[in-house]
């Protein structure tokens, strides 16, 4: 296939996927602020919703404070942010249309549709009803392109380069938010912020919708190091960084299959996935786990290069 | 001017044989129902995201082009002598364009002034002396054809560069067919849905004699701003090839190649649907970005065929056009089955004058114009519109032409006021490859859906129809 059109894809899905994240993040942040300061401490929580959106930088430069106004307009709709919720759909469905041929039909009809209901919501949200659903709507588009991706795609290298964007996305999103929170993951936590700190953990898990796959997993209240452990390491919990990389690799894979040969791409994807592989939680923290969530993003970003050159330029 | 001929009604007010059933349809569907399948048609339009686009405000940047539910009906035997026309018209268009860029032979006869051909921006010299696959230059005609009573058709343009419409063509069915099960069990339509097939055939059919045996064809669009965008897409879905833009493909050793997710592969056929002047910064606009740089080298090496070829924009001129039926007899050796318009170049004093003292009752056009911009159409114009007019005539009159106003055929259409007579063109395909022709029975129906308007181009307000060739 055209080197563009496999790039075009694999966009698409990070921007998805990216989209769904910011909404979730925001989705947390909001239920943590509603919450009397004696139970989450007295960290702002704008702030740090900030850093895990991983977009400190930009919003610096247009806004002094980190307030629930200035955050979630910065995060939804604000033009000054070149990957708010509504940049990311925008970007997602201009690739859409540079690709529609490569697109099933419930694919365009969910991203165009998506689209066009974006169009309504205007250049903002007029009040707190309308944001939060607005944030649910965000979830359920990226549910609904997704799932019609999932169901309706060829499993040829359209689909695999597609599923390589929500994967490498994925991974990068959930390191991200473990990374700004590390602190409060550490084993001594306990001792040292004891129950103040469960809502803080309870929000890492909404935000990755793993509150109720932790009960399951581990049933057991939630303790930071166990949900360090979930979206680390565990293959069975679909947004820890193992199973993206098992995902990541299978999908490399397939292409490596279809294509007759392996390539640098395929390489680097089997280090981490090795390197992960053979990973406790113990070890991590005992080298560091904010050293650990650094690292483990650098890779990231190096094998979304790796896949660039190798399949999209 | 005189009344139009309704392809309904006929001049005599009686529905002709052809229309009958679907005029009973008619009279049977209540009204909301037919209202509600109209909208139904709109939204599955819009859904499906046929859109062209305007250029300029980002709002404005997507836009539908209206669809109307009534088709327009061709009979066989009418199907017949239009399909035998054009057949001949696309091969005079080919052997004049062959001509030009060859012997010459019709300008050294002194049938087609020599002026005429080089000084016309279209004409390319880069093309002259070249022999191209196949010998031939235009692959893929779409002829705009109007009828103005029971057995005249007339010419009105011909479009050999990028004509686009197909996918209307193509669309208008599916949604009929979906929308009305019960209308077309009552007729016996001839299908249009071969036409992909046929075109790709076609493509394959002119590939450079050092392709392989499985001739990769491509696609080459200007990208997701062009207007016709939409088309590009459902066009290269249909066909199976790859939908490509400049920045895919690049040349090496006069090879044309495209770059995919497996390193590059070789491209022999380009359906392009870029004009001349953006293909190949090298040789022409060097400021294109939508082109290939050293495309030329590939094309004047033989390693590439394009359809359709460079240079035809030659015959789209509307001067070139009033010379039709000297062209056709030059080359056929055969009179014109389908009429030209009479027509007058503003470029000739007497013409001119001719055309100054009776723009009321003229439609003038540019020669190089198109998508209906910048004509006049005299009935329907005030004093002082005709007035500015023709002073740019008179500062001009070399890039003019004017046509008698023709009263164009109408069709029952569906407005706001319910069922209305409204003024209809044709647009059908040609695909002529090695050895090969082939129009599907059909084309694009375009109507003018204001009330009285002659001016059917989507861009001006007008819409699509569904049509139908049927049996006998």
């Amino acid at each position: 296939m055209l080197s563009r059109t496999a790039d075009n894809l694999y966009w698409l899905s990070r921007y998805i996927e990216r989209a769904e994240y910011l909404a979730r993040i925001l989705d947390a942040t909001q239920r943590l602020t509603a919450l009397p300061l004696a139970y989450v401490g007295t960290s702002n929580e704008w702030e740090s919703t900030v850093l895990t959106a991983g977009c400190a930088a930009g919003f610096y430069k247009v806004h002094k404070e980190a307030t629930e106004d200035t955050v979630t307009d910065f995060l939804t709709f604000s033009s000054d942010n070149p990957s708010s919720i509504r940049f990311c759909l925008e970007l997602a469905r201009a690739n859409a249309r540079a690709v529609r041929t490569a697109l099933t039909k419930e694919m365009w009809d969910a991203i165009n549709g998506t689209w066009l209901e974006l169009k309504r919501y205007g250049n903002g949200l007029s009040s707190r009803e309308e944001f939060s659903r607005f944030l649910r709507w965000v979830q359920e588009s990226s549910l609904r392109f997704d799932g019609s991706a999932y169901r309706t795609m060829l499993r040829n290298d359209a689909y695999w380069f597609s599923r390589l964007g929500v994967y490498v996305e994925r991974a990068d999103n959930t390191a991200r938010i473990l990374d700004v929170k590390y602190h409060l993951l550490l084993p001594d936590n306990e001792r040292v912020g004891g129950a103040l700190d469960y809502f803080q953990w309870s929000a890492i898990l909404r935000s990755v919708s793993a509150l109720t796959a932790y009960h399951w997993v581990y049933r057991d209240s939630v303790k930071p190091w166990l949900v360090a452990d979930l979206l680390i390491l565990r293959e069975e919990m679909p947004r820890s960084l193992n199973s993206c990389y098992e995902a990541i690799m299978r999908n490399l894979d397939s292409i490596a299959g279809a294509y007759g040969r392996q390539g640098p791409a395929q390489r680097q994807a089997r280090e981490i996935r090795n390197r992960l592989q053979n990973s406790r939680m113990d070890g991590i923290f005992q080298r560091g786990l904010h050293e650990f969530l650094g690292e483990f993003i650098t890779d990231n970003n190096q094998l979304a290069t790796a896949i660039a050159e190798q399949f999209l330029l | 001017m005189i009344a139009a001929y309704d392809e309904m009604n006929g001049r005599g007010g009686c529905v002709r044989r052809v229309y009958a059933p679907l005029a009973q349809w008619l009279k049977e569907i209540p009204a909301d129902v037919l209202d509600y399948r109209r909208r139904e048609a709109e939204l599955i339009f819009q859904r499906i995201g046929i859109t062209f686009a305007v250029y300029g405000e980002k709002e404005s940047q997507e836009r539908l082009i209206p669809f109307d539910i009534i088709p327009r009906i061709l009979s066989g035997s009418e199907w017949r002598l239009l399909e035998k026309g054009l057949t001949q018209r696309v091969r005079a268009l080919n052997a004049f364009i062959r001509d030009v860029y060859g012997k010459r032979e019709i300008l050294r006869a002194g049938v087609v002034p020599q002026d005429l051909v080089f000084r016309n921006p279209a004409f390319r010299p880069e093309m002259s002396g070249l022999r191209i696959p196949h010998d031939i230059y235009v692959h893929i005609a779409g002829i705009d054809v109007v009828r103005v009573d029971a057995d005249s058709f007339y010419v009105l343009e011909d479009n050999v560069r990028t004509p686009s419409g197909v996918s209307y063509m193509l669309e208008n069915r599916e949604i009929m067919m979906r929308l009305f099960p019960e209308l077309f069990s009552r007729h016996r339509i001839a299908p249009v849905e071969n036409y992909p097939d046929e075109l790709l055939a076609t493509l394959k059919s002119v590939s450079p004699y050092s392709a392989s045996r499985e001739p990769t064809v491509v696609l080459l669009t200007p990208g997701v701003f062009n207007s016709a965008y939409y088309e590009h897409t459902f066009l290269a879905d249909k066909l199976g090839v790859e939908l490509v833009e400049g920045r895919d493909l690049f040349v090496k050793d006069e090879i044309v190649y495209m770059r995919t997710t497996q390193g590059p592969r070789r491209v022999d056929v380009i359906y392009r649907r870029l004009d001349d002047d953006f293909l190949d910064p090298l040789t022409f606009r060097p400021d294109s970005s939508l082109g290939v740089p050293g495309l030329m080298s590939a094309y004047q090496a033989g390693n590439v065929t394009l359809a359709n070829a460079v240079g035809t924009g030659i015959a789209d001129d509307k001067a070139v056009y009033s010379f039709m039926p000297d062209i056709i007899n030059f080359y056929m050796g055969e009179e014109p089955i389908l009429k030209n318009v009479s027509t007058w170049r503003c470029r000739e004093p007497e013409h001119l004058q001719y055309v100054l003292g009776r723009l009321e009752e003229l439609v003038v056009k540019e020669v190089h114009g198109s998508g209906g911009y910048g004509m006049l159409v005299g009935p329907a114009e005030t004093k002082a519109a005709i007035e500015q007019f023709s002073v740019k005539l008179k500062s001009a009159p070399a890039n003019f032409i004017a046509q008698p106003t023709l009263a164009l055929s109408t069709c029952p259409t569906c407005v706001d006021a319910g069922i209305a007579p409204r003024h209809v063109d044709l647009r059908p395909f040609v695909l002529i490859g090695k050895d090969r022709t082939c129009i599907v029975p059909g084309g694009l129906t375009r109507v003018a859906l204001k009330q009285g308007s002659l001016v059917v181009n989507s861009s001006q307000g007008g819409g699509t129809k569904d049509t139908w060739v049927l049996d006998g």
